[in-house]
């Protein structure tokens, strides 16, 4: 069985000296310069508050916002923990944009052929049983990949030696139904950008309460207007009937004089 | 001829040819340059006019559906005249929508993806999947009316055969597509202004798309009638503005108890941005028009059923473009305003149907007592204003009952 990968990103641990961009960059062959916010040539960006950095970049989501939302499967969550896109597959309708959480894909705008971009989660590296290449690039182990159970053992740990140091919750354990990016931090998410009104629940169960209906609409709504029609059909046909025997009887009246 | 008048605008012809040329352009722009280049959309704001304008033509489109179940389905027999006018609209409609849908994805020569690749948990397979499908009815369902004019007689047969089950199926696709518009948004709950986003947003969206539907074939049915020859009796003409102001009721009443119950009042009462589109689009659209249309006076006046029925027009595109852009907006740090080429391909598009309405509408028979176009060609010579006698087959276009009769054997197979 594959162990779900993860990364333990402990915000108090970060210098912000954006050597994991720098990693990032150089393993997915993009242009070196530093940016400050996600682009299509920034899967990784440090944002600053105050003395505090955050790295932002895809959550790779244990239920993905992005995979449920697309119409044509382009985008997969493998077991292993990335959420991987195929752009022979999309057909640009940008569901995935408009639907993530976290504002994280990035789209080609300026192609006629345009594809998203973000964060892939290093997979040929992983497949190699190597970490992440911002993982291996980060100077003070603020950014560590492993094992997600061992890495949440990990956070709890660290959490319980020094209670001082960090408000008792991981970010990512449970929020959006758990993602592969689990976060440590001195002061709460919501002073750090975290969009506060992201609970517990999956962003798919959304849809799917709507969606699980369809085949309900289909069966129980085929059957009533096909009853609707019956009758009202029957109604007309009995209606025709009378008044034609009405006509019978009074030309047999007629008859009969 | 005189259904060529129907926007009563002097000069449409021209207006019409240069709006279609103008989104032609448009549309070489946006398929040399690329999206980011012609419009104002970006990685914040992914969605804009051309979803807007997609929930607004399926939303008024929506007569088809409605007819179609009130007339074949539920036997309302008198409604007959208009099934045809309400198919041919819910046709251009869906068929305008297809195109602006292709325009706007990304990958154009992709757009046939969802026939083959499936995400059974993506609103917006399930929405491609319903349009496709609704689609082939509504042609199915139109097929017959070009089919006469050629009088090729033997597939109008196997149509008529298999109608039942196919108008079953398209109502039933109809209410799903119609309500899974608003679905789209149920995964945006930390997005969509909370004026905006309920989890009840499929079950609005379906009955404001009543409302609409029924509203447009209603101002269908009195801009034809100009010329003297109502193809709708004014009483059936007010049923079906009671029916819009019973669905404008439901609307206003689930909207209002739900935006209550999720602690919307505060939202509702301070003025903001979002509060001020949200009373235009619920006071022009629903509020006012229900008020009027309370009274019979106005619901058997063509002018009060004109302004009442394009209000909720108005008031349901504004519903849809509050939903799909003004609710989006972070204002005033971040808003969106189409670009030109986005706004030229829009009414391009909207200019083909019209155009495409009028030039069916002429030459097939779409509105009752079967004239062909030729009959009325004279007619047209003559002013709009001075009215003409009334064909005495138009005065009542109730069908007998030995019709309903063999109409009812006819769907029966």
């Amino acid at each position: 069985m594959t162990h779900k990968k993860a990364m333990l990103i402990d915000i108090s641990l970060c210098v912000g000296c954006n050597a994991c961009q720098a990693g990032c960059k150089g393993e997915n062959g993009l242009p070196p310069d530093e940016e400050k916010y996600l682009s299509l040539t920034a899967y990784t960006a440090l944002t600053k508050y105050n003395d505090l950095y955050v790295r932002r970049m895809c959550q790779h989501c244990d239920v993905p916002t992005c995979v449920s939302v697309c119409p044509v499967g382009a985008l997969t969550k493998s077991a292993a923990g990335p959420v991987s896109y195929d752009g022979e597959k999309c057909i640009g309708c940008r569901y995935c944009l408009q639907a993530c959480p976290f504002h994280v894909p990035k789209y080609e705008w300026s192609s006629t052929k345009p594809s998203i971009r973000k964060c892939k989660f290093c997979p040929t590296r992983i497949a190699k049983g190597l970490p992440t290449a911002c993982a291996e690039a980060c100077p003070t182990g603020a950014t560590i990949f492993g094992d997600r159970d061992e890495l949440l053992a990990e956070a709890a740990r660290r959490i319980q030696a020094e209670p001082g140091k960090y408000i008792t919750r991981i970010y990512g354990e449970q929020d959006v139904g758990g993602t592969s990016m689990l976060y440590l931090s001195p002061v709460p998410f919501e002073q750090l950008g975290f969009d506060p009104r992201l609970g517990k629940t999956p962003m798919p169960m959304l849809t799917m309460s709507a969606l699980s209906k369809v085949p309900n609409v289909l069966s129980v709504g085929g059957v009533l207007l096909a009853g609707i029609w019956w009758i009202t059909n029957r109604r007309t046909e009995v209606q025709a009937h009378e008044s034609a025997l009405k006509q019978g009887k009074a030309h047999a009246q007629e008859d009969e004089a | 001829m005189r259904i060529l008048r129907l926007p009563r605008l002097t000069g449409w012809r021209p207006i019409a040819t240069t709006l279609i040329l103008a989104g032609l352009l448009a549309a070489v722009a946006r398929f040399t340059l690329g999206l980011g280049a012609t419009t104002n959309l970006n990685d914040e704001f992914p969605w804009g006019l051309w979803i807007g304008f997609d929930f607004l033509g399926i939303g008024l489109a929506a007569s088809g559906f409605t007819i179609v179940a009130a007339v074949h389905l539920f036997h309302a027999e008198e409604y007959e005249p208009i099934v045809r006018p309400a198919i041919l609209t819910a046709f251009i409609g869906y068929l305008l929508v297809v195109l602006v849908l292709i325009i706007d994805l990304g990958r154009p020569d992709h757009f046939w993806h969802p026939l083959v690749m499936w995400n059974p948990h993506s609103v917006m397979c399930e929405i491609s999947w319903c349009l496709m499908l609704y689609t082939t009815v509504l042609s199915l369902e139109f097929a017959p009316i070009i089919l006469e004019k050629f009088h090729i007689h033997a597939p109008i047969k196997w149509i008529h055969a298999v109608s039942l089950p196919f108008m079953i199926f398209g109502v039933l696709l109809s209410t799903l597509h119609q309500s899974s518009f608003g679905s789209l948004y149920l995964i945006v709950p930390n997005r969509l202004h909370a004026l905006w986003y309920t989890p009840l947003l499929p079950i609005l969206f379906f009955i404001s798309c009543i409302a609409s539907g029924l509203s447009m074939i209603i101002l269908e049915s009195l801009i034809f009638s100009r010329s003297g020859r109502p193809f709708l009796p004014t009483r059936l003409r007010a049923n079906l503005a009671k029916a819009v102001a019973l669905a404008l009721a439901v609307y206003f009443v689930v909207r209002i108890q739900d935006l209550l119950s999720r602690s919307g009042f505060r939202d509702m009462t301070t003025l903001t941005y979002y509060s001020a589109a949200f009373w235009a689009e619920l006071l022009i659209g629903f509020v006012i028009p229900f008020g009027m249309l309370l009274f019979e006076k106005v619901r058997i006046s063509p002018s009060g059923l004109y302004s009442a029925s394009l209000m909720v027009v108005l008031g349901f595109a504004f519903n849809r473009m509050n939903t799909a852009i003004t609710g989006l907006e972070h204002y005033p740090s971040q808003t969106y305003f189409p670009s030109i080429i986005e706004i030229f391909i829009m009414l391009g598009i909207t200019a083909c149907g019209f155009c495409a309405f009028s030039f069916i509408a002429g030459r097939l028979a779409i509105f009752p007592a079967g004239e062909s176009a030729g009959s009325h060609h004279h007619e047209a010579q003559g002013g709009l204003q001075d009215p003409l006698p009334r064909p005495p087959e138009c005065e009542d276009p109730r069908p007998s009952q030995a019709d309903a009769l063999s109409r009812a054997q006819h769907y029966g197979g």
